[in-house]
């Protein structure tokens, strides 16, 4: 059980407390309600560069990072097709150096040109080490467009191509700035050892004065259900020849998520998981094999993935997964095992309490999604789940017309050049 | 009202009073070592059983991983699927760790069920049979997972560095596929029986851990390890590093390059290694750093560069690690040469060296997030024979030292024609 106040300023800053003694540290989490799916087809990559340029320094005050290590503080952000969020973690008796930092680039950015180039420099480099250089790493580069034909998540945050950071122009900034980094689009929490009091009056100090702005209003093209079964198979320098099967699912909101999201962990969650105990270790089919949701505000993918033993035709690799699918679709889990399941989201979320700034992250994502609330409601959820209901779910989805099958062939790697040593 | 003052920072505070849980320490009969941390609200418990690894054999390279990645794949009593079912039924987490000094077994588990899911690892540690059919899987799995690894191209710069510091020891090893065919039942039970001794058991216990937990511990342990052979030999040795200082591996077609650049170094249990810490985290080890404002937020050439020191029981290693595109790779290594150099010529300003100091000491109070923490910062300190002084002269020299220390520091340790190098990719 994690409690937390609440309180919304003028602007339309919605704020989150959450007070833990245990700690002699605050967190200051923002989370921006922007990601990927918002941007512009032909400016893809966009939010994500955003969060790059938001450390590149603010109207009053020209160094983000700098101010913040004085203070003994740490930082982050992350960007994901739906959401935008920063994080501050920092001993509590500084806390107001967070307020200063995080309202000022609320306010206003510094929008400088040098930092625009290197960010655009670092974006690209970020590029070619997580989505290019990387065996297998281009993989979400290609399934997206084929799960999703309308919707935006059919680009990845990093974006469709390269050419699209390079392209980046200030006044674009300056645009989804505007559009999307006001206090009606955020959720603040402030966490660890801190009052409630002493929040509000640092919030009303620091925040209050910011303009409310407009309000986004998103208005994203719907994902068409799909009807047909979709497939490409492509040739790569990868060491290992590689399945992957993507499912269309309802979004993170939705209610039979939770069925869903269990399902995933009966077939793939640990070693005594379906998939693991049947195609890794009883039939030797795979070496590896995984199951798992993108939990997605929109339409979600519901995504298999192995990489078959040399010998294991990609024909009999697939219809290994499918038999388990069948599986999960004629016959409902046995009691135990969904019980199984359910004790370890259970355990997990005890778990979770122990880190604060999961604990901060997780109320402000809940809050957007409607209420901080439910992120207490959550276990209770998994374990209303019945063994009918993860049925009726594994026959909605895993259906060859909702499958967008991805193969990689493996190319003969080339023996690796010799070392060369002086 | 007076108008928001936005350009000037809100005073601040100094870090002091970092609190370290200290343990409870005791021992079994049987000689395993326990330390205990007895807090925390939540209704759950971290137990780690941690084991020296036996002195590095070349002939057998694998012989110390490959025993604690199986300890999860059978015992006379439960195969594989019942270990892993048992875990999972009961909302437990089981987690084998092999470095280069230590193995260890831990389990998380809430305290309700803590006695079935301790069960399940006394049977682990005392009674694990290795399969052959497991071993066969293991090998062919891990031997697959080794090709993936082998395309990534900062894997395969830290494989060589590490040869070239260390060669054929433990600290060197970089596993081929044929060293995973040469693994035998035989061998495994043999260097289990030897090393997963009580003798050799240090346990630590964090969470919720009151005198009924640790009577679950001491009942299921105590008296109960099966034939106790005698203590065996843990001894790492090091080798000679090699003669050569630059190492190139070409990939065709690479957009980046791996980059890792390092000598041997002193470790924990030297008593400069705190002031060290501090000069490397002005180089490499914080966003902020050196390295990190010239080489991506000034030049663009990489998403992330940074240097680090590692402490092994009988080693060291200072490194400086990054992914830089490929077309720059030259001039990123001439721009780090240029940053280890500065800091041999040029002071330490204190306006930079104050704001180290501060970020330091709030990133160690930081990192005392919960017991576990604690108890992570207790194994620092005991697996390198130190004791709790270590952290008063950490936050010490932290907060005392002046930029002619770290001048001399940098000019003491470090020489950059005398670096090893490492490209892999483009250079």
């Amino acid at each position: 059980m994690v409690k937390f106040n609440r309180f919304k300023l003028d602007n339309g800053l919605r704020v989150i407390v959450h007070e833990d003694s245990t700690t002699p540290m605050a967190v200051l989490n923002i989370l921006y309600d922007v990601g990927a799916r918002d941007e512009d087809p032909e400016q893809t990559g966009f939010a994500h560069l955003f969060e790059h340029l938001m450390f590149g320094g603010s109207v009053n005050i020209p160094n983000y990072d700098g101010p913040l290590q004085r203070v003994g503080g740490e930082n982050n952000a992350f960007t994901s097709n739906d959401i935008t969020n920063y994080y501050i973690t920092l001993p509590s008796a500084n806390l107001e150096t967070a307020f200063w930092l995080e309202s000022d680039r609320m306010l206003s950015l510094a929008f400088s040109e040098k930092s625009l180039e290197v960010q655009r420099n670092v974006v690209i480099e970020e590029f070619k080490q997580r989505y290019l250089n990387q065996p297998y790493g281009d993989v979400w580069l290609k399934l997206r467009p084929m799960v999703y034909k309308n919707h935006p998540y059919r680009w990845a945050t990093i974006g469709k191509t390269i050419k699209h950071i390079e392209d980046a122009k200030i006044e674009d900034v300056k645009a989804f700035f505007k559009k999307h980094y006001n206090p009606q689009n955020a959720v603040m929490v402030v966490g660890g050892d801190v009052k409630t009091e002493d929040v509000k009056a640092l919030a009303e100090k620091w925040f209050g004065s910011i303009p409310a702005g407009e309000k986004y209003n998103r208005n994203l093209p719907l994902e068409q259900p799909q009807n047909e079964e979709r497939r490409e198979t492509v040739h790569a320098k990868v060491p290992l020849n590689d399945v992957y099967i993507a499912f269309q699912m309802e979004g993170r909101l939705s209610p039979g998520y939770y069925a869903i999201e269990l399902m995933s962990d009966i077939l793939s969650r640990g070693n005594s998981s379906r998939l693991y105990k049947s195609l890794v270790k009883d039939k030797q089919l795979f070496s590896e094999v995984h199951a798992y949701v993108t939990g997605s505000m929109d339409t979600g993918m519901f995504v298999l993935e192995g990489k078959p033993l040399d010998g294991v035709t990609i024909e009999q690799a697939e219809a290994a997964l499918w038999q388990e699918l069948e599986k999960m679709k004629a016959e409902e889990v046995p009691a135990n095992e969904l019980t199984k399941v359910k004790n370890k989201t259970e355990s997990t979320m005890v778990f979770a309490e122990m880190s604060l700034l999961d604990k901060a992250m997780n109320l402000a994502f809940y809050e957007l999604m409607g209420d901080a609330d439910d992120f207490n409601l959550e276990t209770g959820k998994f374990l209303a789940v019945t063994a009918a209901q993860i049925r009726e779910q594994a026959n909605k989805l895993f259906r060859k017309e909702n499958s967008s099958t991805l193969v990689y062939l493996a190319e003969k790697v080339e023996e690796p050049a010799e070392v060369i040593s002086e | 009202m007076s108008i928001l003052n936005r350009e000037t920072p809100p005073q601040f505070n100094g870090v002091d009073n970092i609190k370290l849980i200290h343990p409870q320490a005791s021992q079994l009969a049987n000689g395993c070592k326990i330390f205990t941390f007895d807090s925390g609200d939540q209704d759950l418990v971290r137990i780690e059983f941690i084991f020296n690894n036996l002195k590095f054999d070349t002939k057998k390279p694998l012989l110390n991983v490959a025993t604690n990645t199986m300890l999860t794949e059978g015992t006379s009593k439960l195969n594989a699927a019942q270990i892993a079912d048992t875990v999972d039924f009961y909302g437990a987490f089981l987690q084998v760790d092999y470095s280069y000094d230590h193995s260890q077994v831990t389990l998380y588990s809430l305290t309700k069920h803590l006695r079935t899911t301790l069960a399940v690892i006394k049977d682990i540690l005392t009674d694990s049979i290795f399969p052959e059919k497991e071993l066969e899987t293991f090998v062919r799995n891990q031997q697959q997972k080794l090709q993936v690894s082998m395309q990534k191209n900062d894997f395969v710069a830290r494989r060589i560095f590490n040869k070239a510091l260390y060669g054929e020891t433990i600290y060197g090893l970089g596993a081929e596929p044929e060293d995973f065919k040469s693994l035998t039942r035989a061998d495994l039970l043999t260097h289990f029986q030897q090393m997963y001794q009580p003798a050799n058991c240090t346990a630590i216990v964090a969470g919720k851990a009151d005198p009924e937990i640790l009577n679950a511990v001491n009942e299921l342990f105590e008296g109960n390890w099966g034939e106790v052979t005698a203590v065996v030999d843990t001894k790492q040795v090091v080798a000679d590093p090699s003669a050569d200082r630059f190492f190139y591996q070409e990939k065709a077609g690479a957009l980046q390059s791996a980059i890792r650049i390092g000598t041997p170094f002193v470790n924990r249990m030297h008593p400069d290694f705190p002031a060290l810490q501090v000069l490397n985290t002005v180089l490499g080890g914080y966003f902020g750093s050196r390295l990190m404002a010239n080489i991506r937020e000034d030049k663009g050439y990489t998403y992330g560069i940074g240097s680090g020191i590692t402490s092994f029981k009988k080693a060291g290693t200072f490194f400086i690690a990054s992914e830089v595109g490929a077309d720059v790779c030259k001039s990123a290594i001439e721009e780090i040469e240029k940053e280890v150099n500065r800091l041999k010529t040029e002071p330490v300003s204190e306006e930079e060296l104050s704001l180290v100091r501060n970020y330091m000491l709030g990133s160690l109070l930081g990192s005392l997030e919960n017991v576990f923490s604690h108890a992570d910062k207790f194994k620092n300190l005991y697996f390198a024979g130190l004791d709790y002084e270590y952290y008063d002269r950490y936050t010490d020299t932290v907060k005392n030292i002046n930029a002619d220390r770290l001048q001399e520091l940098a000019n003491k340790y470090w020489n950059f024609e005398d670096f090893y190098k490492v490209v892999v990719g483009k250079y």
